[in-house]
This record gives C-alpha cells, sequence and structure tokens, in this order.
C-alpha cells in the first residue's frame, strides 16, 4: 500500500514539474497574445488585466497599415527562401564529395566548413558592408541572400554531410557495375535517396536565415527593404511605445512557426540531432 | 598483370579524388569569396586607421596600435567582462534545466509530443520578437512580471527591471535561457535515446538506486553529447548581439563585446578600431572551437 503511494505522489509530481515547465514556456506567447487583443485602456491596466473584456483587432490592422509589415514578411520570404534553396544547391554535391568519396585533404576541408560554420557574424561584417557598398547592391534582396550564404552554406554542407554518410556503404559499387556514370550515381541515385534529409536542413536553414538580424540590420537600410526581425525591432523608434502593435505583430509572426514546428516536429528534430551527435 | 591491376587502382583513385573536387568546387570558391576574404580583410582593417568619416588620413598602416587600444578602453573591457558573465551565466542555467528537461521527457508519458513541440516554439522564433516579448513582459507598469510577483507578495511595489544594471542582467539571462534551454533539452533528449534500456534494468536488479544509475550510466554516455551542446551554447553566447540590442540596447552595463564592436563599425564608422574588437571575438570564439574539434577529432576521422 506504502509503495503504491508512494508511486502515485511520483506520478503526480512528476505531471506537476512537466506541467510547470510547458507554462513556463508558453506564458509569454499567452500574454503576448492576449496583449494583442486588449483594448488600449486595459494595456495600460494596473494591476493588469488578464482577460480582456472585449475582444479589440484594431492592432492587427495597425500592423499591416501603419507599418510595411507585410512587405516585411514578403522581404524575409524571398531571402530566406532564396538562401536555403541556393545553400542546398551548391551544398549538396560538395557533402556528396565529402561524405562518401576518397581524396586527400578531406579532414581539412571537414574543420575548415566547420570553422566557417562558427565565424562570428561581426567579424564579417565590415568588409562585405563595403563590397556590397561597391557593388551597389545594399538594400537588394541579392545584398542579402549572398551574405547569408556565409552561415547557410557550411551549415548545408555540415548537415547534408552526416545525412549522406548514413547511407549504407556498397551503393555506389552497385550502381557502377550496372554502368550507371558517376554523375548519374549523383543526380539518379543519391539525389533521390537524401531528398527527405534535405528537407530536414532545409528547414534548418530557413528558419535561421528567417530569424538572422545583425547582416539585415546593417544591409537593410531603407525602411522597405527590411525583414521581419528587423523591421519589429525597429517599430518602437516610429511611433510612441505602441506595445499593442508589436504584439499583434509577434503573434502574425509566431503563429507561422508554430504550425510549422508542429507539422514538421520530427524533422526538425532531426536535422537539429544530426549536426550534434551520430548514431 | 599484377602491376596492370595495380595501375587501374591508382588512376580510379585519382579519378575518384579529382570527382570530388570538381563537387566541391562550387562551394570552396563561394566561400572563399564571402567568408574566408572577409576574414582576411577583417584582419588586414585591425592593423589600420580606417575612420570613414576621415577619408583624408589615407587609411594608414598602424600595426597594433588598434589592439593596444583595446586594453586601454574602459568600455571595452566591461563589455568584455559582461559577456562573460553573461556566457558562464547563461549556459550553466541552460545546462542544468536542459538536463532536467530531458530526463523528463525521456520517459514515455501522455502529451509527450505536444511537450516536444512546445519546447521547439522558443527556439524557433527570432530572438529580436523574443526579445521584445520579454521587454514587455519586464515593463515597469503595464508587464506580467511585475503583476505576477506582486500578486504573489514577492515584491511590495512595482519595480524598473530594465533599469537598474542588476535587473537588465537578470532579465535578459533569463529571456536567453528560456529562448535557448529547449535546444539544450533536445540535444541532451537525442543523446539519452542511446542509452540502452536494459543498461538500467540489470543495474536496478544490481540494487542500484537512482543516482548511482544516474551518475555510472546516464552521465558517461551522454558525456559527449552534452559537451557538444555546451560548447555550441557556450559560442552563441559569448556572440551575443539581437538579445542586448533589442533588450537593453546595451544600457546599464549590459553592451556585449559584439554590440560594441558593432557600435564602433556602423555607428562611429571606426573599421580599423572595430574590426580589432570583431578579430578579437574571432580569435576567442576559434579557441572555443578548437576545443570542440578536440572532442569532434573521432567523428571526423570516421567519414
Amino acid at each position: 500500500m506504502n509503495q503504491k503511494n508512494l508511486k502515485v505522489f511520483r506520478k503526480i509530481l512528476f505531471y506537476f514539474v512537466t506541467i510547470a515547465f510547458v507554462v513556463v514556456l508558453l506564458l509569454p506567447f499567452i500574454w503576448q497574445f492576449l496583449t494583442s487583443v486588449k483594448p488600449l485602456n486595459e494595456i495600460a491596466a494596473i494591476p493588469a488585466k488578464w482577460i480582456p473584456s472585449k475582444i479589440n483587432i484594431q492592432y492587427y490592422f495597425n500592423v499591416f497599415q501603419k507599418h510595411p509589415f507585410g512587405k516585411y514578411l514578403l522581404n524575409s520570404l524571398i531571402v530566406a527562401a532564396s538562401t536555403t534553396v541556393l545553400s542546398i544547391l551548391i551544398g549538396a554535391s560538395a557533402a556528396y564529395a565529402l561524405a562518401r568519396l576518397r581524396f586527400k585533404g578531406k579532414k581539412i576541408m571537414l574543420m575548415a566548413i566547420l570553422s566557417i560554420s562558427m565565424f562570428p557574424t561581426i567579424a564579417t561584417l565590415s568588409p562585405l558592408y563595403l563590397l556590397l557598398k561597391k557593388a551597389h547592391l545594399l538594400n537588394t534582396y541579392g545584398g542579402l541572400i549572398i551574405p547569408y550564404i556565409t552561415f547557410a552554406l557550411p551549415m548545408a554542407i555540415w548537415l547534408l554531410t552526416n545525412f549522406f554518410s548514413q547511407l549504407p556503404k556498397g551503393f555506389e559499387e552497385a550502381a557502377s557495375i550496372d554502368g550507371c556514370s558517376r554523375a548519374g550515381i549523383f543526380f539518379r541515385i543519391m539525389l533521390p535517396l537524401i531528398k527527405p534529409a534535405t528537407f530536414s536542413v532545409g528547414l534548418l536553414v530557413f528558419i535561421n536565415a528567417w530569424n538572422e538580424y545583425i547582416y539585415a540590420l546593417t544591409f537593410m537600410t531603407n525602411d522597405n527593404m527590411r525583414t521581419v526581425p528587423v523591421g519589429i525591432a525597429l517599430f518602437p523608434s516610429n511611433y510612441e511605445l505602441p506595445w499593442g502593435d508589436m504584439a499583434a505583430a509577434s503573434v502574425v509572426v509566431t503563429v507561422p512557426l508554430i504550425l510549422l514546428v508542429l507539422i514538421f516536429q520530427k524533422k526538425i528534430v532531426a536535422g537539429l540531432t544530426t549536426g550534434g551527435i551520430k548514431e | 598483370m599484377a602491376m596492370n591491376k595495380k595501375k587501374g587502382k591508382v588512376s580510379l583513385e585519382k579519378a575518384e579524388s579529382r570527382a570530388a573536387w570538381i563537387m566541391m568546387a562550387p562551394a570552396i570558391v563561394v566561400l572563399c569569396v564571402i567568408a574566408v576574404y572577409p576574414i582576411l580583410r577583417t584582419f588586414w582593417l585591425s592593423i589600420h586607421e580606417m575612420v570613414l568619416t576621415d577619408p583624408a588620413s589615407g587609411y594608414p598602416f598602424v600595426g597594433v596600435k588598434n589592439y593596444i587600444q583595446i586594453f586601454q578602453d574602459k568600455r571595452a573591457i566591461a563589455s568584455i567582462i559582461f559577456t562573460l558573465k553573461f556566457t558562464v551565466c547563461t549556459v550553466a542555467f541552460e545546462l542544468f534545466i536542459g538536463f532536467g528537461a530531458a530526463l523528463i521527457m525521456n520517459n514515455a508519458f501522455k502529451g509527450r509530443g505536444l511537450v516536444r513541440a512546445a519546447i521547439l516554439v522558443p527556439w524557433a522564433i527570432p530572438t529580436s520578437v523574443s526579445a521584445l516579448m520579454w521587454k514587455f513582459i519586464y515593463n515597469d507598469q503595464y508587464g506580467m512580471f511585475n503583476d505576477i510577483l506582486y500578486r504573489l507578495h514577492i515584491i511590495d511595489s512595482y519595480k524598473a527591471w530594465l533599469s537598474t544594471s542588476g535587473g537588465s542582467f537578470m532579465a535578459l539571462v533569463v529571456t536567453d535561457v528560456w529562448k535557448t534551454a529547449p535546444f539544450m533539452a533536445l540535444l541532451i533528449l537525442a543523446g539519452l535515446q542511446m542509452v540502452p534500456d536494459e543498461l538500467y534494468e540489470s543495474a536496478k536488479i544490481d540494487g542500484a538506486n537512482v543516482f548511482q544509475r544516474f551518475f555510472s550510466i546516464t552521465l558517461p554516455i551522454v558525456k559527449g553529447t552534452v559537451l557538444v551542446a555546451l560548447l555550441f551554447r557556450t559560442l552563441d553566447a559569448f556572440r551575443v548581439f539581437d538579445l542586448v540590442s533589442v533588450m537593453t540596447g546595451g544600457a546599464n552595463g549590459t553592451e556585449s563585446i559584439s554590440l560594441y564592436a558593432y557600435n564602433n563599425l556602423m555607428k562611429f564608422l571606426d573599421f580599423g578600431y572595430g574590426s580589432a574588437l570583431a578579430v578579437m571575438i574571432f580569435v576567442v570564439v576559434f579557441i572555443i572551437s578548437m576545443i570542440y574539434m578536440h572532442f569532434m577529432g573521432d567523428k571526423l576521422d570516421e567519414m
């Protein structure tokens, strides 16, 4: 009986800790959402009024009418998507070579790619700024996609190399006996095999590019060219403390990401963990 | 005949090696232009005097002058100390909380998928958005933080958290831990799932208690994963920029070294000194990475 009580107690404790953990994780989002639908006087109520007396969706209109937020979303989408596609296109063949072909200097190449992926953004900022300025690429999509490749490409190569090397050995031999050329092996056999992993890697690269801040802040100075993270952060400088607008804007940004995470949870975790550990 | 075979093998290896370099060529070219060249250029800038507002100076070579300046600059030293404090505090909390959360999620229970999804959300949103959210939470009048603490009778009057040095520091650490401890938990969880259940079972039969099982079975197996997660986080914490820039703007002694370098580069347009600071960050990150590479050594050999 005592043993059983202890078990029940432990189970209750376990669920209590777990629920407390999840609540702490989600509370800021809940608060932000409630703020975004409160009437103005209730945002400023002391003590705080948690549940709004009526739903106010004015801030959601403000986000798109007072600020070029639609444009921010479009800019972020174009830049993050282009970065993702480009880095996977360039990265896949390099990753294949690193994972499956034998050549001298492989270890050095892997080390170099890993090192580049750890470059602090700030350390490449000023030369890239001078370079982009000279090429008249500041405030253009290209002017942000190019710098983004600096972190996206090493990341894509690193993760794809891990996925390629997980494929069973001997595929290539079998294919070359069947008369497949090296290019044929890569395009017709290896790429289709790696497709699901490419999606995982793509998601991670996309999220990283979508969230990037320093380059976007520095290279996109024209308000119309700003991306979401910088655009939101600069709301306060244009208007006096628009807490409601900021709350609504962060809900607009967060909801698609929550959906993305819910739908592709397994893919994201697979991508995240393959970089850190293997088998 | 034997000679021919050997020759054939050699040329096959050569062909394979050539194919590898051809396949890597686009990536190598791109990375040289947009990553290797800028880093070298930053080194070059750091040993020159280059203030963009003063082109008449001709940007002369000044040797290590910019580096010496770092150690005479009180603001630079304060930012280094802040960054180190921030790194140590956040990484320690993230490890502790991340490990705890991973141990919880390693149990089979109802709603585990939901917990895992909840954990990914803070990781997935832009840092600047989470910084804004928490900035409002800490707001001196309308914020949730004051409200909750007041209702729980932990404080007897509302506090302006972001206007004191201690309050700002705590606010930044909490926000960073909230955003990245989940990431730590996920990596550690992946490591925990490599521990075979039979090991626990046999240890239980041998009479090992929960702590003995943790220290003699769990910890040795996940050590590698934990170290990798730890070093990833250390690098990120040391480079902190977005969070500080959005939440406090570096006020009240919270200017990180990256933010100070950024201010020198893009606000004061002092590319020489700013670059010296950037190189210093790069070198520290490089040293931390070397430790990381040391642990990754075996893995690189496997490939």
